[in-house]
């Protein structure tokens, strides 16, 4: 009858090799066992790590198939032996690893999927620079390419994700202890990709994923009953991210600023910024403000941003439009010129964002960080 | 109210509406009649701090020529990733660097215009800019320790390329300054 239910799939997730996790996943299947689940390695990779290997003892291990691949024998997870074993329970490391040519599946958590459609429970690990949607962020944090890679929903689809976390600082003493790979390749790992500032880098990335992962959850647990179960995802993965942000810009070089600050707050919340220049009816994008136009388009695209033209002739009307369309949550405006004439009996930019938009919409005013120190030192005098 | 009333408030508005119409169109007609010369100055740099006597220089000639100064960060892409992809942390790099330049311009009432510039090289991405951004001046720091990442053989293809005046300063042996991302500037 273990065939009618689906396996449930738990994930050991970390920033880089050699902080834990597949030490953790034993840990973790020798407390299963104890607790009286019957539990199988179906593939564990120890790296060469006598601790790892110790742990491993005890477990019951499903013996790996012999592949030959342009005549050099390999070792992959025998995936029909141990669906054939069919433990309640199977160990099975590194998520993201590509098989060799010949065997079931062209990727491990493809064999992964059908072991979970066999009902059986898996705990398996991958480190976060393997999924899909980080690794040209990655590339460009650490200066490394990730070959292997998983798609992001696979993570998703995890009913619990571990995050397994290490300083930079304990990982490279682990690394120079010879913990993590043999001791001949200490020296190049630790002036490669081991360096403090990829490590940081990547923690941050590892817990700004599982940050979002839990978000997401927490979520979809509160969805309405009776949905299905992709529409609820699909549903709130955007509320999820939690925050989305608008940069209301018009081309002249002072947007500048506005975007930097605009980008930098984008950051810390780890979510997505647009650019939205309001271009009134009839004005023609060419002379200065084509080449503003042109600067902006170019700045959007270094930052990874959006940048957005809306015609309209009333800017708060043009920005309400993209806020309900795009869901953004945050509206950052510029300092506005001082008002003249009869300028002044308009209420000010702020309070029609605020009553144009949808409820929940905040709006920040950037101000002039120069004009603020040029200020104290006047008043300094 | 009386008629007379009424005709003089209708005359009033009406006046104030004239001269408000006359006014803005004058202030638009003089706006286009404003030569469109290009005057700015470019500094470009690389790294996390450039040379305090560069930004200094250049803020002076943008100043004494009413130019507008456009400080440029040039990035590196590298090969295995396409040349228009983000670059969020070269650019994390930057935006401090670039807020602290435009902080002092500020300061010395000089108009800004930043860039981010992407290349395969820095030669490269200077290459790009100097393609598509029109300058009067070009303020590059010769220091080996701020903005150093412009090798000599890059300074000569500067001079021998940039279609404007190229001033390369040499700094005195105890020119340590920077301007940096932390705080607009320190002492090294």
């Amino acid at each position: 009858m273990r065939n009618a239910r689906h396996g449930q799939l738990k994930v050991f997730i970390g920033m880089a090799a050699g902080v834990g996790k597949t030490y953790r996943m034993l840990q973790e299947g020798h407390a299963e066992q104890e607790a009286g689940r019957d539990v199988a390695i179906g593939y564990m990779e120890p790296h060469r790590r006598p601790e790892t290997t110790a742990l491993a003892a005890g477990l019951e291990t499903v013996p790996r198939q012999q592949v030959t691949y342009r005549g050099t024998e390999l070792e992959e997870m025998d995936l029909p032996a141990l669906l054939a074993r069919a433990p309640e329970l199977a160990l099975i490391d590194e998520l993201a690893h590509t098989n060799a040519p010949g065997v079931e599946h062209e990727k491990r958590y493809e064999d992964v999927r059908d072991v979970l459609a066999a009902g059986i429970d898996v705990f398996s690990t991958v480190n976060v620079q393997h999924l899909e949607s980080l690794v040209d962020q990655v590339d460009e944090l650490t200066g490394t390419r990730v070959r292997e890679t998983i798609p992001d929903a696979v993570l998703g689809k995890a009913d619990e994700v571990v995050l397994i976390d290490l300083t930079p600082e304990a990982l490279i003493a682990r690394l120079r202890e010879g913990k993590v790979y043999p001791g001949e390749n200490v020296e190049a790992a630790l002036n490669n990709f081991f360096t403090v500032e990829n490590l940081l880098a990547l923690r941050e990335v590892a817990l700004r994923q599982v940050a979002q992962e839990v978000e997401a959850k927490r979520l979809v647990v509160e969805a309405p009953l009776g949905t299905r179960e992709e529409e609820r995802v699909a549903a709130e993965v955007p509320k999820a991210v939690g925050e989305r942000l608008l940069a209301l810009v018009r081309p002249q070089p002072s947007s500048q600023r506005l975007v930097r600050r605009a980008w930098r707050s984008a950051q810390r919340l780890g979510t997505g910024l647009d650019l939205l220049w309001v271009q009134p009816p009839g004005q023609a994008i060419e002379g200065e403000v084509e080449r503003q136009v042109t600067a902006l388009r170019h700045l959007a695209s270094v930052l990874g941003a959006t940048f957005l033209i809306e015609e309209s002739d009333d800017l708060v009307n043009g920005a309400a439009k993209i806020v309900r369309e795009r869901g953004i949550t945050y509206i950052m405006v510029g300092e506005s010129l001082p008002r003249r004439g009869l300028t002044r009996l308009r209420e000010p930019l702020p309070q029609r964002l605020m009553q144009a938009t949808p409820p929940g919409v905040d709006v920040r005013i950037v101000a002039h960080r120069g004009l603020k120190d040029t200020h104290k030192e006047k008043e300094a005098k | 109210m009386s008629v007379e009333r009424v005709l003089i408030v209708v005359a009033l508005v009406g006046g104030l509406a004239g001269g408000y119409l006359i006014a803005r169109s004058r202030r638009q007609g003089r706006r286009s009649e404003r030569p469109q010369a290009i005057h700015q100055i470019l500094l470009p740099f690389t790294g996390t701090a450039i040379s305090r006597r560069a930004v200094d220089a250049a803020l002076r000639l943008a100043r004494a020529e009413d130019a507008t100064l456009m400080p440029a960060y040039l990035a590196t892409v590298p090969k295995r990733l396409p040349l228009d992809c983000s670059i969020p942390a070269e650019a994390a790099k930057a935006m401090p660097l670039l807020e602290a330049i435009e902080q002092r311009a500020t300061a010395q009432g000089v108009n800004v215009d930043a860039r981010i510039e992407r290349g395969r090289s820095y030669r490269h991405a200077l290459s790009r800019l100097l393609d598509h951004e029109p300058f009067d001046r070009v303020v590059v720091p010769a220091s080996a320790e701020a903005g150093g990442d412009l090798s000599p053989d890059d300074l000569a293809w500067l001079l021998e390329k940039a279609p404007a005046e190229v001033l390369i300063l040499r700094p005195g042996p105890e020119d340590k300054r920077f301007v940096t991302a932390k705080n607009g500037s320190q002492a090294a």
